[in-house]
């Protein structure tokens, strides 16, 4: 498969009035065309920062990517694209949803204009095509009587709809690369479902590759190809949905996939729970950043930043276990090879 | 059933007024019980009237109609001193762990406040138990002089349990009280849930759209749609085998770990209707991939069908044969 997106060496700081915190730190990874990459972590790993690099909407001022570090897309260094190249890709060659759909859309403009404001940006069309496109593509997300929808405003539309108008607005250029922030998370999992199936139809049918950044596991082993998993701005661990759910490495994986209830074996039970919170990204972390949570803890875990340990072509992880010297340590019971039907 | 109910509620309904004489009926006729020493949970999606029944039931909004029974007694006929015991025993902990707690208070003051009015205790013994609640949900006494904004989202959450217990209570109505945690925080303070139900022997009220959390904390567990109870059962056979059709697809809809199942998922069309302009007859007829006529004309009750298994469905033999 052709690389589309290459991510290298990736650093993001913030500067606050506490010093400077590393919200991403030396983060490189790829996507392939027409595949669905997910991002997984908790909040403040790092996941949404190294998505919003890619489309450069971090603020100037406060963050910082820092020197070394490249997004190419196609080839071409995203960080380096002067104004206008870079208006010409954005919301045309790659596209962004988010998680908040009433805050993401404007309040002042109807979901006609909103969409035909992307067409307009992009391609010399009369408004009247890019009217008849817009509505074509609000059925295309499956919204009832399109033509009467693109009169309407946000607050006239449910979440759900508000949610499926910014997909037609993202997909109005035919993106190659969808970057969807968290897309079903403020909604019912029975709408969840919908758009869920809604978005992985459209990606088939236009051929585009998705970046999704999600924190549900439930999600991802349904809905992606590859996972990366992001522990305080780090990827500890990436692999194909197989093999992050079949023969998870790192422990912060075994954690994460250990606290889902549906793993629990009884009832009222007590889950898997990692004691502790994840660390301050103020500090410089020149130690492994899961040590202290970390139940396999050793000593060089808190003395030297372990290296990736390729596994196979697609799979890695970031952890002292797997160097030849150490212990053998099994996966947990319970995770790791579970059936799928 | 010789067991003794907390709570007894029967035809519940809680209405608020809507824009142009409008009216939005939250919750709509709703009956459950809830034993002494149980995890009663109510899931359903948002605008369901779930957290509107558990607000309702502990007083905080008048009730339209119907009636709750608290221990045998109607809440609304309890006398003074009885209302203020009925105060102190049911507690609430809250979703937002953000917005719940004064800004301007400390944690210590937080957790006595309640205190000053319930308990005559001198301001040494109160500081005493604060410093052992702060313990008993897992946090250390120096918390009690700290603010809410030097703690993270579940600390926040773990002393708004210790507000709660404070009380001494023996019911409370836990209203989506992980819904804004990481799961490994959310797996924390559940843990700490059951641990003090066990401990103290707590009845809980656990109010979520967190499908398969519901299933590991419940015994029982009552399906909300549009402000009304679809089905009520015990966790295991709800979860074995649904019986209405909403909650058929509900459970089908989560995306579970282990299970690529999109083929198999009952996809719902549409969207919740406005609750200020249900469908006539059965609440789920125009999104039912069932629905017949007398769905659209007559609304039907709670049945059992099975023991202990209710579910309010015309066609629920048929559909369950």
């Amino acid at each position: 498969m052709s690389e589309l997106l290459k991510v290298e060496n990736l650093s993001v700081s913030f500067l606050s009035y506490a010093g400077e915190v590393r919200a991403v730190r030396d983060v490189s990874f790829h996507v392939d065309a027409r595949e669905t990459l997910a991002l997984v972590g908790e909040s403040g790993c790092g996941k949404t920062v190294t998505s919003k690099s890619i489309m450069r909407l971090l603020g100037r001022t406060t963050g910082v990517i820092q020197p070394g570090s490249h997004i190419y897309y196609k080839g071409e260094d995203i960080l380096a694209m002067d104004k206008k190249r870079l208006s010409q890709i954005r919301g045309s060659e790659i596209s962004m949803i988010f998680q908040d759909s009433m805050t993401s859309l404007n309040p002042t403009m109807t979901v006609g204009a909103q969409i035909t404001e992307n067409i307009r940006t992009h391609a010399r069309v009369s408004r009247a095509d890019a009217l008849r496109r817009a509505e074509e593509l609000l059925r295309m997300v499956e919204i009832p009587n399109p033509h009467e929808r693109l009169r309407n405003y946000p607050h006239q539309l449910s979440g759900g709809m508000r949610q499926r108008a910014m997909i037609a607005i993202a997909l109005a250029m035919d993106p190659s690369l969808l970057i969807a922030d968290e897309p079903t998370t403020a909604l019912d999992v029975t709408i969840q479902a919908q758009l869920l199936d809604l978005l992985r139809g459209l990606k088939d049918r236009l051929g585009m590759s998705i970046i999704l950044v999600t924190h549900d596991l439930g999600i991802v082993s349904d809905f992606a190809d590859r996972v990366q998993v992001m522990y305080a701005g780090r990827i500890v661990e990436r692999g194909t949905v197989e093999e992050i759910f079949q023969n998870p490495r790192h422990p912060y994986t075994w954690a994460l996939l250990r606290s889902i209830p549906g793993m629990a074996p009884d009832r009222k039970s007590r889950l898997y729970s990692l004691h502790g919170t994840p660390p301050d990204l103020l500090l410089p972390l020149e130690h492994c950043p899961f040590a202290a949570r970390c139940e396999y803890c050793m000593p060089i875990c808190k003395k030297q930043p372990p290296a990736e340990t390729v596994l196979s072509d697609t799979h890695g992880a970031a952890c002292w276990l797997l160097h030849p010297n150490a212990p053998r340590v099994e996966i947990p019971r319970g995770i790791g090879g579970v059936n799928r039907d | 059933m010789t067991e003794p109910y907390l709570f007894e509620v029967n035809d519940l309904c809680r209405y608020f007024p809507a824009k142009k004489n409008g009216i939005v009926k939250a919750v709509d006729g709703v009956s459950f019980r809830i034993r002494q020493g149980e995890t009663f949970s109510l899931v359903g999606e948002s605008g369901c009237g779930k957290t509107t029944c558990g607000r309702t039931l502990l007083g905080v909004y008048p009730k339209t109609a119907g009636s709750i029974l608290w221990k045998g007694r109607e809440t609304c006929q309890l006398t003074r001193a009885e209302l203020k015991q009925f105060k102190r025993e049911n507690q609430m902990i809250f979703q937002d762990p953000y917005s719940c707690l004064d800004p301007r208070m400390t944690i210590g003051t937080i957790i006595q406040e309640g205190m000053r009015v319930h308990f005559d205790l001198p301001p040494r013994a109160r500081d005493q138990r604060v410093a052992e609640l702060l313990f008993k949900v897992g946090l250390t006494a120096d918390f009690a002089s700290r603010f809410p904004h030097e703690l993270s989202g579940g600390q926040r959450q773990r002393v708004g349990i210790a507000r709660a217990l404070a009380m001494e209570p023996s019911f409370i109505v836990c209203d989506e009280p992980i819904a804004a945690l990481d799961v490994s925080i959310q797996a924390q303070v559940v843990n700490l849930m059951i641990d003090l139900q066990r401990d103290l022997g707590l009845t809980y009220l656990f109010i979520s759209h967190d499908l398969s959390m519901v299933r590991h904390i419940s015994d029982r567990i009552g399906v909300m749609y549009l402000g009304t109870l679809v089905e009520v059962s015990d966790t295991d056979p709800l979860y074995d085998r649904p019986m209405h059709p909403y909650t058929q697809a509900l459970f089908s809809a989560i995306p579970a770990v282990g299970r690529r199942q999109s083929g198999k998922r009952i996809r719902l069309e549409g969207e919740i209707p406005s609750p200020m302009d249900p469908p006539p007859g059965c609440r789920f007829s125009s999104r039912c991939p069932h629905a017949a006529a007398q769905c659209r004309q007559t609304s039907p009750s709670l049945r059992e069908l099975e023991p202990g298994h209710l579910v309010a469905c015309h066609r629920a033999e048929e559909l369950n044969g």
